[in-house]
């Protein structure tokens, strides 16, 4: 058989003619072709399959620690679909409990962000500690004495770790441990935060969460596709232009990496973009958007890299631009600005997305300003550029309206090359696809065990036929 | 004696916020552009910090004249893909007030709802509250500052802000 394929796992509706399922992804080394099928964007039962094979057993972004500076500090988000409270506790942990009270299940925490001593649940007012314990129930005494209220408090999410104050929670509870999980994306947070002398990058006030109509694993493919930049960002192409800025790929030798850039397999399917940088970037390299005023500051930060980290390290930081996806939903774009983008599948057709900027601790009011109109040139709901993406996006999803007579979406660019892989070939995000349906393949997660205490019956288990 | 006070009444305000909400309405960008000072710029705060300042804080859009110029020169060329073909919008402006006068400087309050069509698209709301610096210059109205203020708690459904609120 001449065909490799990467996954035969298939849905329910697409079938070749012989009546015989398609597969999701199929991809064949000989005759060099890697295509997607469609119905992977638009199917109910695929969507529903995802959230269990991949954002139940993946690794998935919360927040970062200067989100949450004092104690009793706490966000209200959604992590893989469920509601949960982000919080550092009084005696200064941070934590991410289920935010659904142990009584009744409703939202104890009803508010975007604050600092709290207890989170009250307004409907029976049951209330907890910023630990999540169980603090106190009304008319505790008309409780049986088989009710423990150690055991009540709100749930913790099965696994929280952080990397360089990136958190992420995991459902599974067998998953591998988040540095493992990382793999080769840590060394591309790691370019993220040296860029502060002391290693700490704080979430910049304002978010911008905005809908995109459209399934979320072509945004991934989106945040580190470089081919459709021209086509779909000529508008921002056309403004740096007017600005000045050359934006012909720089040439010539002793440059870090290829003048194309490269897309690179960071392993467990992350994956990311690695670019010369000739588009600016406020840690370090000045453009003319930036105004001469600005020049010198962002030379000093340059020469602040290089008395701390050496002139190759300072460079590989300051000289490049990288475009970070970390499987499945967290997107890092170390660039003109940093952007730290999640997304939240809601539905087939439907994702969330919710996006913040990273900057040094340090930055003075003139580089934060600097960071900041540099992010919404490019970046964001009202940017030159993301607009367009998101418009891509939704075209696409409604293209897959035609999915069973156009079943397949090609992703074959660069296959076969000798030399590496570059930023506008495809492999990178074959890299993704290739994880996806890994996933989707294997068997489902082990489910958590429930939440200590709570008299939870022992269901019987098909496979082994009895409890 | 200290600086003049601009005189203005609050139907010349509301004339001037009409026209302006025509010209945007009907894509004569060129003509909105020659309302604004060389100075002006346009905020839309982030959803969650409404009254933030756009030095410290993530905003939707901060643009001083030079990158609000770009904008137009970008909404005005087809491969502005969110915009093209353009979207049909139809503004409401009411409850316009005169909250400040300081020599020719003048701020204005005014709610603001504006409909987006789009073909084959259900029609997106957005809701708010501008905050405008209007300055007159040798007799005639400018717009100094131009603030959009979003009253929904995130963007949601609205999508992109790729046209002018």
């Amino acid at each position: 058989m001449n065909d490799h394929y990467a996954g035969q796992s298939t849905g329910p509706g697409s079938h070749n003619g012989n009546g015989r399922p398609l597969p999701l992804v199929r991809e064949s080394r000989e005759n060099l072709s890697f295509s997607v099928n469609r119905e992977v964007f638009v199917s109910r039962e695929i969507f529903e399959r995802e959230q269990r094979a991949v954002f139940d057993r993946c690794w998935i972004y919360v927040g970062h620690t200067s989100e949450l500076p004092n104690p009793g500090d706490y966000k209200t988000r959604s992590v893989a679909g469920r509601p949960v409270i982000f919080c550092r506790d009084r005696n200064g942990q941070v934590r991410c409990l289920i935010n659904s009270c142990r009584h009744r299940g409703a939202i104890v925490c009803r508010e975007r962000e604050g600092n709290a001593r207890n989170f009250y649940c307004m409907y029976h007012g049951w209330t907890y500690n910023t630990d999540g314990t169980l603090r106190g129930v009304p008319d505790e005494e008309s409780y049986p004495p088989s009710f423990d209220k150690s055991v009540m408090g709100l749930a913790p999410v099965p696994r929280l770790e952080s990397y360089k104050d990136f958190y992420f929670a995991s459902f599974d509870r067998d998953a591998v441990d988040l540095e493992n999980y990382l793999a080769g994306a840590k060394a591309y947070i790691d370019l993220v935060v040296d860029q502060s002398p002391s290693g700490r990058m704080e979430i910049i006030s304002g978010v911008q969460e905005y809908d995109i109509k459209a399934n979320w694993k072509l945004l991934v493919e989106n945040s580190v596709d470089d081919y459709h930049l021209v086509a779909t960002h000529a508008t921002w192409l056309n403004y740096m232009r007017n600005s000045g800025v050359n934006m012909s790929p720089p040439k010539g030798s002793g440059l870090l990496l290829p003048t194309k850039g490269l897309g690179k397999d960071l392993g467990n399917g992350h994956l990311t973009t690695d670019n010369p940088n000739y588009r600016g970037r406020p840690v370090a390299r000045w453009i003319s958007v930036y105004g001469e005023d600005a020049k010198a500051d962002i030379e000093a930060i340059k020469a602040e890299l290089i008395a701390r980290l050496g002139e190759a390290r300072a460079a590989r930081i300051a000289d490049t631009n990288r475009n970070l996806a970390i499987f499945p939903n967290l997107v890092i774009n170390d660039g003109s600005s940093v952007t730290v983008r999640n997304f939240t599948a809601v539905a087939p057709n439907l994702m969330h997305v919710t996006a913040w900027a990273l900057g040094p601790v340090e930055e003075t009011e003139a580089q934060r300003a600097r960071r900041l109109h540099a992010f919404l040139t490019f970046y964001g709901p009202g940017g030159f550029a993301t607009p367009d993406d998101v418009a891509a996006l939704e075209n696409a999803q409604q293209g897959y309206a035609s999915w069973r007579e156009v079943p397949w979406n090609d992703l074959s660019r660069g296959m076969g090359k000798n030399d590496a892989q570059t930023n506008t070939d495809e492999e990178h995000l074959r890299v993704f696809w290739r994880r996806w349906n890994e996933l989707m393949e294997a068997r489902p997660p082990t489910l958590p065990s429930p939440a200590s205490g709570g008299g939870q019956i022992d269901l019987p288990s098909p496979a082994s036929g009895g409890g | 004696m200290g600086a003049k006070t601009a005189t203005v009444s609050r139907a010349e305000i509301e004339d001037f916020l009409f026209c302006e909400a025509d010209l945007l309405d009907n894509w004569k960008l060129d003509e909105w552009l020659a309302l604004l000072t060389d100075d002006a710029a346009y905020y839309v705060p982030p959803n969650d910090k409404p009254d933030a300042d756009h030095r410290f804080t993530l905003f939707t859009i901060a643009d001083d004249i030079v990158r609000l110029r770009e904008r137009v020169i970008r909404l005005k060329d087809p491969n502005c893909h969110a915009e093209y073909p353009p979207s049909r919008t139809r503004r409401l402006i009411t409850n316009v007030r005169i909250i400040g006068i300081d020599g020719d400087d003048i701020s204005i309050a005014a709610n603001f709802a504006i409909y987006r069509y789009r073909r084959g698209e259900p029609v997106r709301v957005f809701v708010g509250r501008y905050r405008h610096k209007l300055r007159r210059i040798g007799g005639v109205l400018k717009i100094a500052e131009r603030r959009a203020i979003l009253d929904a708690h995130e963007l949601g459904a609205m999508g992109s802000v790729s046209f002018i609120l």
